[in-house]
């Protein structure tokens, strides 16, 4: 492997893995705050990045309009399914809202399937974003240096919501016991709404991004980006935002890195990823910055 | 009121009876999908079917009755309606299907009863494997693999080829065995074959790989959800090798998602298309008999199949002599130049058709149908 190889290696791990970081955001802060892993995320992520390209097709609207409202519908969508379909279970067992999510993701891949059918359509993407820069045999895509500079603000973005804004507060007051925070007077009900608002937004944010690195739409484009997103956010520690990026980011390079030194293997990268996921668990059961299970009195 | 129904039925089964005894018709049992996922496919097939059976009524002198039923898209479905057009309309041939499952299903019920079957568009090796009365008038997936090898390395001269596999899909590893396996014997070298797995949507490590070992050619048997992804990162990442695939490239959509990307891009199909130029005079009387027959409605292949699935019947039984199910087998098993709209057809030892291979290539933006190949195993 020349150097140009080894580097543009390096490239493509880093717009893979940064991509991972932003799913993983997104599904570490609802876990963070609910400890409810949201198998819908990956559904709201596909719905995100149908949505700005129906504004841009369909409608006409401008790139940056179009990537605003996409987020604000798939946000208020966020709100409506935790309205439906969490809220009425808020003091069942946590299974419960658990299946509900998976309920959820099922509905809605199946409407998409229904209503955008199964066959794959074009992604429009801006010019500036199609041509790579060439640079001593190395070619970078603009979206490289994009995604990860957009998960870097977004994480921090989050990291200040939750740690120095009062609906923070709120948050992290609901991650510790629900019930008290109901009698200290924490509107938990609107508290969580904002973080469904927050969590989908997230999603949005990341599924445009993702189809513009791999520009097809198709209603199952979600499932396997969610799952590995899944991985980096339970990898970094799940509930730690800082853990999802790193996360994130080191499945992306062992995913690209695996078939870099070993080719033959490429088929089976997953499994590899895998087995690296439970070797770490193992050692440590809490992810890479997951904090310790506190008990309950 | 109990007498009227006693008239009734005897005058059914009297009919009925008459219906069998007629023994100056042939009869040939059609079952596709109608309706369900399948419908689509399933029409195309079925018109071409009527349509060769409307210019050909007899045969031998005898008037050949068509029986169509619905398989539904459906594997248990496919099997009833083998099991009534050999029980109850008791048919000579069977015409079916589209859909390899639903032709696997009603495949077995053929087998056991020892009625011929002619399949459309089942491409599984399996459909055919072990069994005496199924044959099929399309090829097989690695054949493919075969005709895309022979183009890449004879026609186009392409001397250094690589792959990527999705090792989950029984249709991308044959058609690469196959590929590799001809191409290697044509005396062509394989310089990488990486894997993927469906589902996949990045490709950049593989792909940097395959540039990095600076082939002619990439063969890509991929199905078109990951094939358009895996054009457009190669040509992110610079490369300049031709690219070749298999028929489930031939999607509509292609240009659109792929953009300048799949400019090039070469895939196999079956050999009938309404625009290919230098049509055979089979595939000209076809394309121009349909137009007179359902205008407004463009054929296809699988109409084309449809067609020749009817007339290789016809063609068995010409050679045979006489309409019985043993003697269609036989003379079936023993077609060798078979000329049908999808090109010259011969029936081989595993009863799949073998035939040229149809050639597509993308050029300014448009498919545009390039000719035909006769793949060298």
């Amino acid at each position: 492997m020349n150097l140009a190889t080894f580097i543009q290696n390096i490239l493509n791990s880093l717009t893979l893995g940064s991509l991972y970081a932003l799913v993983a955001i997104g599904y570490t802060m609802v876990y963070g705050i609910l400890r409810l892993i949201n198998f819908a995320h990956s559904e709201i992520f596909m719905l995100g990045a149908y949505f700005v390209f129906w504004g841009i097709t369909l409608v006409h609207l401008p790139w940056p309009v179009a990537m605003v409202l996409a987020i604000l519908v798939t946000a208020s969508l966020g709100v409506l399914v935790d309205q439906v379909a969490y809220r009425p279970l808020r003091d069942a067992p946590r299974i419960s809202a658990l299946i509900s999510s998976i309920g959820v993701s099922f509905f809605l891949q199946n409407v998409a399937i229904v209503f955008f059918q199964a066959i794959p359509r074009e992604v429009y993407r801006p010019q500036w974003l199609e041509d790579p820069i060439l640079f001593h045999g190395v070619r970078v895509l603009p979206l490289t240096l994009f995604v990860p500079l957009l998960s870097l603000v977004l994480m921090l973005l989050l990291i200040y919501i939750v740690y120095r804004t009062k609906t923070g507060l709120g948050m992290r007051a609901i991650s510790k016991d629900i019930e008290t925070s109901y009698l200290m007077g924490v509107p938990v009900n609107r508290v969580i709404a904002i973080t469904f608002g927050i969590g989908s937004a997230l999603a949005a944010a990341s599924g445009i991004m993702w189809a513009l690195r791999y520009p097809q739409l198709q209603p199952i484009m979600g499932t396997i980006p969610g799952f590995k997103a899944f991985i980096a956010a339970v990898f970094g520690g799940i509930g730690s935002i800082q853990g999802a990026v790193i996360g994130g980011l080191t499945l992306g390079f062992i995913e690209i890195m695996t078939v870099a030194f070993f080719p033959d293997l490429a088929g089976y990268r997953d499994a590899f990823a895998f087995v690296l996921l439970i070797l770490v668990l193992m050692v440590k059961p809490t992810g890479l910055l997951g904090e310790r299970p506190e008990d309950k009195v | 009121m109990r007498k009227l129904l006693f008239i009734c039925l005897a005058l059914v089964l009297g009919l009925a009876n008459v219906a069998y005894c007629a023994d100056d018709t042939i009869k040939i049992g059609v079952f596709l999908p109608l309706t369900g996922q399948n419908a689509f496919g399933g029409q195309l097939e079925l018109d071409g079917v009527q349509m060769a059976h409307k210019e050909n009524p007899t045969i031998l002198g005898k008037k050949i009755e068509l029986f169509v039923v619905d398989n539904k898209s459906d594997k248990v479905e496919a099997a009833n309606a083998v099991q009534r057009l050999i029980e109850k309309e008791k048919v000579q041939a069977i015409i079916g299907t589209y859909g390899s499952s639903l032709a696997m299903a009603g495949g077995e019920v053929s087998e056991k009863a020892h009625i011929p079957q002619v399949g459309t568009s089942c491409t599984n090796p399996l459909v055919t494997q072990g069994k005496k009365y199924v044959f099929r008038v399309c090829f097989i997936d690695p054949y493919q693999g075969a005709g895309a090898a022979t183009y890449a390395y004879k026609t186009l001269g392409l001397k250094k080829a690589a792959m990527l596999v999705d090792v989950a899909s029984d249709y991308s590893v044959g058609l690469a065995k196959y590929f590799e396996r001809s191409f290697t014997k044509l005396g062509g070298k394989m310089v990488g074959t990486l894997n993927y797995q469906s589902g996949d949507q990045d490709f950049t490590a593989q792909l940097t790989k395959i540039i990095s070992e600076k082939p002619d050619v990439l063969f890509i048997p991929s199905y078109f959800a990951e094939g358009a992804i895996i054009m457009k990162q190669a040509a992110e990442l610079g490369a300049t090798f031709k690219i070749m695939g298999g028929d489930a490239m031939d999607n509509p959509k292609i240009t659109d998602i792929g953009g300048k990307a799949v400019e090039g891009f070469t895939h196999t199909t079956f050999p009938y298309d309404p625009s290919m130029k230098n049509m055979s005079a089979m595939a000209k009387k076809f394309t121009d008999g349909w137009r007179t027959m359902y205008p407004g409605k463009e054929p296809n292949v699988n109409s084309a199949l449809g067609y020749d699935a009817y007339m290789i019947i016809l063609d068995a039984i010409k050679r045979a002599g006489k309409a019985d199910p043993e003697a269609i087998t036989k003379a079936l098993a023993e077609t060798k130049a078979f000329e049908g709209v999808t090109g010259k057809t011969a029936i081989n030892a595993t009863h799949d058709a073998e035939k040229p291979v149809g050639l597509v290539v993308i050029k300014d933006g448009k498919k545009l149908y390039e000719g035909e190949i006769v793949p060298e195993l």
